[in-house]
């Protein structure tokens, strides 16, 4: 199986929140609706959205970085003009969450989330700064590895997909539960980002290539 | 099996997206105030029966005639104009919204809405369907509804709570669980 399954007993909050039932099939599979989904517009995003970089007066502190990739179905093929939502801690590791009480501080030229439409070759490109390494409460000295949350949309709402990537190296991954609940290492692998230099922009920034493969479903049992 | 899938997996959306994925008009899929507006709303509740305070729910449905719209619109709302996607993080008391309309009925299934939650501690999202209870009529013979089991099939029908009005709590585990789809 590609997907985490929902009961991991590592990482604490899916233990009340895994439902416990076999998930159920309708007679014919996913009907007409659940094989569509949401159209998105240009018009509908900012022209910054893209760029996390340039949302404030300021540049943000921190390694600035271009994140890039191509978003495709499982045969390959380029899925076009499908939203993708990202959103990430800062350098420092914080998020701009009220939530978020890890004692770093707060970067005021960084909000951390941006949108893109991908285009006629399934590619979208942000801007950003590399997050940071941030503590969590599940477990004695538990760390988060660096990482960016991906939200995507398909050409089916069934193709919905939201989950993190990663960066090359992460001393932290051995030690996640949440990267590890992926059962398989060749799977795991596929979230992290690969370091590109014919990405990378001289004097400017870092790039890093990660694609993205749909599946029918994220939920799939394979 | 399985060695060469080439699929990404899925990962949870964590306790931190709510600065960045709901959006203000993001359960408005039409405005309140139309007459043939209804609301739905629920809770995110987990398997002891508290609040998922850090869910997100997303709704997917045709109009009120079953046709479903292929054009934008889902994120900038653009006066009557129906686009059909919805999203609500959930609040403190696990409580979502959407003012929407209907849908109509397709092919041989009850008119539904398509229900989609992430959670922190959801590695990945969880589908259902919300049914209308006024159609009880057309349930007997849904694709869907025909293969769950008799004591569970009211976790997928809403309750109605007035005049156009409905409610529909999502219970991720414990003895009322949800009905989950295999997709």
């Amino acid at each position: 199986m590609t997907h985490p399954p929902y009961l991991y007993p590592p990482y604490k909050s899916t233990v009340l929140r895994a439902p416990a039932q076999e998930p159920v099939m309708p007679k014919l599979g996913p009907d007409s609706v659940e094989l569509t989904a949401p159209v998105f517009g240009h018009q509908e995003l900012g022209r910054r959205d893209h760029d996390l970089t340039v949302q404030h007066s300021g540049e943000p502190l921190g390694e600035r970085i271009i994140v890039t990739g191509r978003l495709l179905d499982s045969a390959g093929r380029p899925v076009r003009d499908a939203l993708v939502e990202v959103w990430q801690a800062n350098a420092a590791g914080r998020y701009a969450h009220l939530g978020d009480i890890h004692p770093a501080p707060l970067d005021p030229n960084f909000t951390g989330a941006g949108r893109c439409l991908t285009d006629d070759d399934g590619r979208y490109r942000f801007v950003t700064i590399k997050p940071g390494a941030y503590p969590w409460g599940n477990h004695h000295n538990a760390w988060r590895p660096a990482h960016i949350h991906f939200s995507v949309f398909g050409t089916a709402f069934t193709q919905r997909l939201v989950t993190q990537m990663y960066f090359p190296g992460d001393p932290l991954f051995a030690f996640d539960p949440i990267f590890q609940s992926i059962p398989e290492q060749r799977d795991r692998e596929k979230l992290i980002s690969r370091f590109d230099m014919d990405t990378t922009v001289p004097e400017w920034a870092l790039g890093y290539q990660w694609d993205i493969v749909l599946g029918d479903t994220p939920v799939e049992a394979q | 099996m399985n060695a060469a899938s080439p699929l990404t997996p899925s990962q949870t959306v964590g306790p931190f997206f709510g600065y960045a994925l709901p959006y203000d008009a993001g359960p408005e899929i039409v405005p309140a105030w139309r007459p043939d507006a209804i609301r739905v709303r629920g809770r995110v509740l987990d398997g002891a029966g508290e609040p998922v305070p850090d869910a997100l729910v997303e709704i997917w449905q045709p109009d009120e005639t079953g046709e479903v719209h292929r054009r934008p619109g889902g994120l900038v709302r653009d006066g009557n104009d129906f686009a059909g996607f919805g999203r609500c993080g959930t609040d403190p008391d696990g409580g979502y919204w959407f003012s929407t309309v209907k849908p109509g009925a397709t092919g041989d299934a009850a008119p539904y809405i398509a229900v989609l939650v992430f959670a922190r501690g959801l590695l990945k999202p969880v589908f259902t369907r919300l049914y209308f209870p006024e159609d009880d009529a057309a349930h007997a013979g849904d694709p869907l509804l025909g293969v769950v089991p008799a004591e569970r099939r009211a976790t997928l029908v809403a309750e109605r709570e007035g005049e156009r009005r409905y409610r529909f709590d999502i219970h991720l585990q414990g003895e009322r669980e949800t009905v989950f789809l295999g997709f």
